[in-house]
């Protein structure tokens, strides 16, 4: 498969870590924070950790917009849903997270109308289709996705449909960053930067790593390729003593970013004084609000929300797994009481939460193949 | 003297999709709730069919039903899912089906053009499988307490000779093999739902394998050690349950699974596993390894055989689970599916 396959190549894969190990001083322990949760995801699967020597440590960021997402608000979407007549659209990673009093699938289970859509111009659809019913958009996500939401809030706009609504958790990856920069336990020596979130913001927002807090960072694409070519970058620069912002990513990424999807962004989004983020708490100016002109699209206007708040269950360490200071195996509950069936932490919900990708990819095989060598019987 | 009061493990406060979905929950409720209850204290390995003695005769007896919407979709339709899922339940259970009934739920509305299709992809199915499609019964529901229709089929099949399969049989070592490509059906009917926007030319592998099965149990015969098609949850699900079931490891290398590049492509944009998707005219087997070349070679001499692959083998670590390995050296675990596979998107 084109644009896939050449970047899983393993002869360059092989390669590429030897690079790695050439670099890498073995007197030395590396911690890389890969902030978004696409790249946990592509570690785990692609099993990049039994590549890299173990003086590597990949240590997983903030960036997995399901995961960071307070309970209290994915409540006020579901208690909206709840009201006759409405249709609860949101993507398929919302679906298996908690509420207080179950999922946006098992409130489907009792009965609500809740669908999963590819876009938000597809719960458009299903409002333009459905004249008789409110559909309310759930979104989510970082800068990847919010341009989507505003060109779906424009349009919706200029054709007049007043049956759709969107319930705006948007929030900006820079903010996150800050706060786990800013955070007293922080031990992270260099980043591998986002990279569908770059595609929309660029690389220059990443200057303040660089020049302020020395730190080197990479922007990186997806496949194991791209992430060990990242890893080379940041370990070069260590070297040279240099801090830079570097672009790996740039068969997708401009350095510039998308005017157009900022544009949009621009037009229909603005940022909220703060907002409160699953394991980090309050970050102030760290996510989307819609704009006045597009109040009668904004379901937090539009509709009674009840603002509820709910408070992490105290033994569940998602802040600790979130900043870097434990892994998830650490966590008290990890395992145990929370699984991917099961969620209690934030983290283990979504396929690129770590805990999750840790559970499905890795805990077993790390309790398990620590005599696999050589396996025979 | 009183019966042991069995133990009801299964706690989940309400019936969901997940539980119909073939993996995790699925397990839970058949382990939890139905075993104890209906077989008692010690429940036979959780199998495709079951094999019972009558008059000294053992026969092999499945049930499934077809909950498939959209009916019809490209390479098949739910009457052909009906005939082909029943017949391989039987065919990797190491039977040959005999006779099929059959059971209709309808919905009061639906059209007789849709009803008369569906029958006859029933008769040109069980025509094909070479299985008599026996009896019948029919209930029609109110118009929307049905999703169109439901057809659920139950078969009964004589033993093919020769062959002696259960998970006690699976050895450290052994090979296992896959009959060809996965992932066309869930992906097929995954984009026949029309709600992603997504196009690409797939069609279901819906089929009976009974050819495939037959003559692997004529090239190999008690070689074969295990089989399973790999319907919902896919082949990470059929495998973890026999890893489970067996208390072995299975190791498979990933580039020697068969997968579509229309297959990949869908999953790779929707964040899916295709070892977690659903397939209808597949089949793995666990066969010894020094009959592992045998097996293929006879597999890739059936017509629609082409495609079989030695994908992996047993080991004796990690116990219980599945491991997945790369090229260049990488590993994962891969778990049973939980739930529905869902699109992933931020």
């Amino acid at each position: 498969m084109r644009f896939v396959d050449e970047f899983r190549e393993p002869e360059l894969i092989t390669k590429t870590a030897d690079e790695i190990r050439r670099l890498a001083d073995p007197q030395r322990h590396y911690r890389f924070m890969e902030v978004c949760g696409g790249h946990t995801h592509s570690i785990y699967r692609f099993g990049l950790k039994d590549v890299l020597p173990a003086n590597i440590e990949l240590v997983h960021g903030p960036g997995c917009p399901v995961c960071v997402l307070p309970m209290g608000r994915i409540d006020d979407g579901l208690s909206i849903a709840e009201q006759p007549n409405v249709i609860f659209a949101a993507f398929g990673d919302m679906m298996r997270v908690p509420g207080t009093h179950g999922s946006p699938l098992e409130h489907k289970a009792r009965g609500m109308d809740v669908r999963i859509v590819y876009s938000p111009s597809d719960a458009l659809k299903l409002a333009r289709n459905n004249p008789d019913k409110q559909v309310l958009f759930f979104a989510i996500g970082f800068e990847t996705t919010a341009p989507s939401t505003a060109l779906t809030l424009i349009r919706a706009k200029a054709e007049g449909i007043r049956n759709f609504t969107v319930f705006c958790n948007h929030v900006t990856i820079i903010p996150a960053i800050r706060a786990i920069l800013d955070s007293p336990d922080m031990r992270i020596d260099a980043f591998i930067g986002p990279g569908h979130v770059s595609t929309v913001i660029g690389c220059r927002p990443y200057g303040w790593i660089a020049a302020n807090e020395r730190k080197p960072i990479v922007v990186a694409g997806f496949e194991p390729l791209d992430i060990l070519q990242s890893i080379v970058m940041l370990l070069r620069q260590m070297q040279e003593n240099e801090n830079k912002v570097e672009n790996q990513y740039k068969r997708v990424v401009p350095w510039e970013g998308n005017r157009g999807a900022l544009k949009a962004m621009a037009e229909v989004f603005e940022l909220r004084p703060y907002f409160e983020w699953r394991g980090l708490g309050f970050i102030s100016q760290s996510a989307l609000r819609i704009k006045d002109a597009y109040a009668e699209w904004d379901a937090e206007r539009r509709f009674s929300v009840p603002g509820i708040r709910v408070t992490d269950p105290k033994a569940a360490q998602c802040g600790e797994v979130l900043k870097g200071v434990l892994k998830p195996a650490q966590c008290k509950l990890f395992g145990n009481e929370c699984t991917p069936e099961h969620p209690i932490g934030a983290l283990m919900v979504s396929s690129e939460g770590s805990c999750a990708a840790y559970y499905n990819y890795e805990h077993r095989k790390a309790a398990q193949l620590t005599q696999l060598t050589g396996v025979s019987c | 003297m009183t019966a042991a009061v069995p133990k009801i493990r299964f706690r989940d406060p309400q019936v969901d999709m997940a539980h119909g979905a073939g993996g995790k929950a699925s397990r839970r409720l058949i382990d939890g709730l139905f075993a104890p209850i209906l077989f008692g204290s010690a429940p036979a390995p959780l199998g495709d069919a079951a094999h019972i003695n009558v008059n000294g005769t053992c026969v092999a007896l499945t049930t499934d039903s077809f909950v498939v919407r959209p009916l019809r979709f490209p390479g098949g339709s739910i009457g052909e899912l009906a005939v082909n899922g029943t017949v391989n339940d039987l065919a990797v259970s190491g039977a040959r089906a005999q006779a099929l009934v059959v059971s209709y739920v309808l919905e009061a509305g639906l059209p007789t053009e849709i009803l008369e299709g569906e029958v006859r992809a029933m008769a040109t199915a069980a025509k094909a499988a070479g299985v008599v499609i026996a009896g019948g019964d029919t209930k029609v529901v109110e118009h929307g307490k049905a999703d169109q229709m439901y057809i659920t089929t139950s078969g009964i099949g004589h033993l093919i000779p020769g062959l002696s399969i259960s998970p006690a049989a699976v050895r450290c070592g052994d090979k296992i093999l896959l009959s060809g490509p996965i992932g066309d059906h869930g992906i097929t009917i995954l984009l026949a739902r029309g709600e992603l926007d997504l196009e690409a030319d797939l069609r279901s592998d819906t089929r009976s394998v009974l050819p495939l099965v037959e003559a692997l149990a004529d090239a190999v015969g008690a070689g074969v050690h295990w089989m399973r098609d790999p319907t919902r949850g896919g082949v990470a699900t059929s495998l973890n349950e026999l890893a489970h079931d067996c208390g072995l490891g299975i190791r498979l290398a990933e580039e020697r699974v068969p997968i579509r590049d229309e297959v990949r492509g869908a999953c790779e944009l929707l964040g899916l596993d295709p070892l977690h998707i659903a397939n209808e005219g597949q089949f793995l087997a666990v066969v010894a390894a020094e009959r592992a070349e045998a097996a293929l070679a006879a597999l890739r001499a059936v017509p629609g055989g082409r495609d079989a692959a030695l994908i992996g083998e047993v080991s004796e670590q990690p116990a219980g689970s599945v491991l997945v390995t790369t090229l260049y050296g990488g590993s994962r675990i891969v778990d049973m599916l939980v739930g529905d596979p869902l699109p992933r998107i931020c």
